[in-house]
């Protein structure tokens, strides 16, 4: 009799995921997400190269609620990133790898990549005037 | 390769439900996987009721009870019933862990229990660990030393020796190995977490004098730096050692001698 190809046990279907698993997620997201807000700068710079009407449709689309919302999302990433990738850094010096440390700069990382945000974005709507 | 679906062969079906006895007064369901190499059948998972009136305290206990009373044909590892062998390693309630040392009481509603995750199914709860017991032995987990041996024991003061601790106490069962997502895509070429603590377990030993191997060996892009510092190893390990800490203490060494 040949023998059954056997089947691979469940991975992702029934791991529950603990918090710094999310965070690690996150944070290739976020870097693929900035990635992304590389082009988008890039269309910004080049369409002042050609022309001023050119940099005004650029501009008209930045400031649609839907580029502002993707505008947003890039700086987040970048907080979110910077700051992972800070601890990241502290990692490979080998320290604040004992479990409570580690959950501690999980909520670390996700305040500080919120207030970031939250403050840059005080600062554009209320202060500049956006 | 990252591949979130399971193949075809292994999509978990439902499977049958054993009631408890009339008598029982304490039912928790127990939903366990279950693969029979003698059918052509999907995998599936089981429901047993368990009276815990009548069982012990630990998720073992349950298992055994339900081998032994409801269904014979359920099959998986166990030993020592007390967390040294590291036989009974499963996915428990999300989590990989220890049967004999989870307490049912520690789990909110069903007691779900599936193999290892992202192994080859010998059967039910029984993962093929033939891939990590090669991995264990490419990285020649004994004591190796050039000089010559003395007529007593090589001797270590005990700074030396307490470089050991939290190394020395793996079981191998493979828990953090397999919660690892990046063991789960790349298992054939990245080490995995048990595998590497076990490595460090000889790197940092003052006694050991193949340390420059045995970096060598491990400074590849695969068998060391798939690590990405997930910490799935660290959170799930039922003895609560770190491997998350001892890959970093490789990458370490690799990275001072240079």
């Amino acid at each position: 009799m040949a023998r059954r190809e056997r089947p691979l046990s469940p991975h992702l279907q029934v791991y529950r995921l603990p918090r710094t698993a999310i965070l690690s997620i996150t944070h290739r997201m976020t870097g693929v997400a900035l990635s992304g807000g590389i082009l988008i700068l890039t269309f910004w710079l080049t369409s002042a190269t050609y022309s001023a009407e050119c940099f005004a449709w650029a501009q008209d689309i930045m400031g649609s609620w839907i580029g502002q919302i993707v505008l947003w999302g890039v700086l987040f990433s970048l907080y979110y990133h910077l700051g992972n990738g800070i601890r990241h850094m502290i990692w490979d010096t080998g320290a604040g790898f004992d479990l409570p440390t580690v959950h501690r700069s999980d909520y670390l990382v996700i305040a500080f990549s919120i207030i970031a945000t939250a403050a840059t974005l005080g600062c554009v709507y209320f202060v500049i005037g956006g | 390769m990252v591949e979130f679906n399971l193949p075809a062969n292994s999509r978990v079906t439902e499977g049958k439900t054993v009631k408890a006895g009339p008598d029982a007064t304490n039912i928790r369901k127990f939903k366990i996987y279950r693969w029979d190499p003698d059918t052509d059948d999907l995998p599936r998972v089981d429901t047993y009721e368990v009276d815990l009136d009548r069982c012990g305290p630990m998720v073992l206990d349950g298992l055994i009870k339900i081998k032994n009373e409801m269904d014979p044909t359920l099959t998986f590892r166990r030993s020592c019933r007390e967390g040294v062998c590291g036989s009974c390693a499963f996915n428990i309630d999300g989590t990989n862990t220890l049967a004999c040392i989870k307490a049912i009481d520690d789990i909110k509603g069903d007691v779900k229990i599936y193999p290892l995750p992202h192994m080859p199914v010998i059967k039910d709860l029984v993962p093929d660990l033939n891939v990590p017991y090669a991995q264990l032995k490419s990285i020649e987990p004994w004591l190796q030393a050039d000089t010559p041996a003395p007529t007593r024991e090589r001797l270590q003061s005990p700074e030396e020796r307490e470089k050991l601790d939290g190394l020395w106490e793996c079981i191998l069962c493979f828990c953090c190995q397999t919660s690892c997502p990046s063991y789960w895509w790349n298992g054939d070429r990245y080490m995995g977490p048990a595998i590497l603590l076990q490595s460090y377990r000889w790197i940092a030993d003052s006694r050991d004098e193949a340390t420059g191997k045995r970096l060598d060996n491990l400074n590849d892009p695969f068998r060391l730096y798939r690590c990405h510092t997930i910490m799935n190893c660290t959170n799930t390990c039922p003895k609560h050692l770190n491997p998350g800490l001892a890959i970093a203490e490789i990458k370490k060494a690799i990275a001072a001698r240079q």
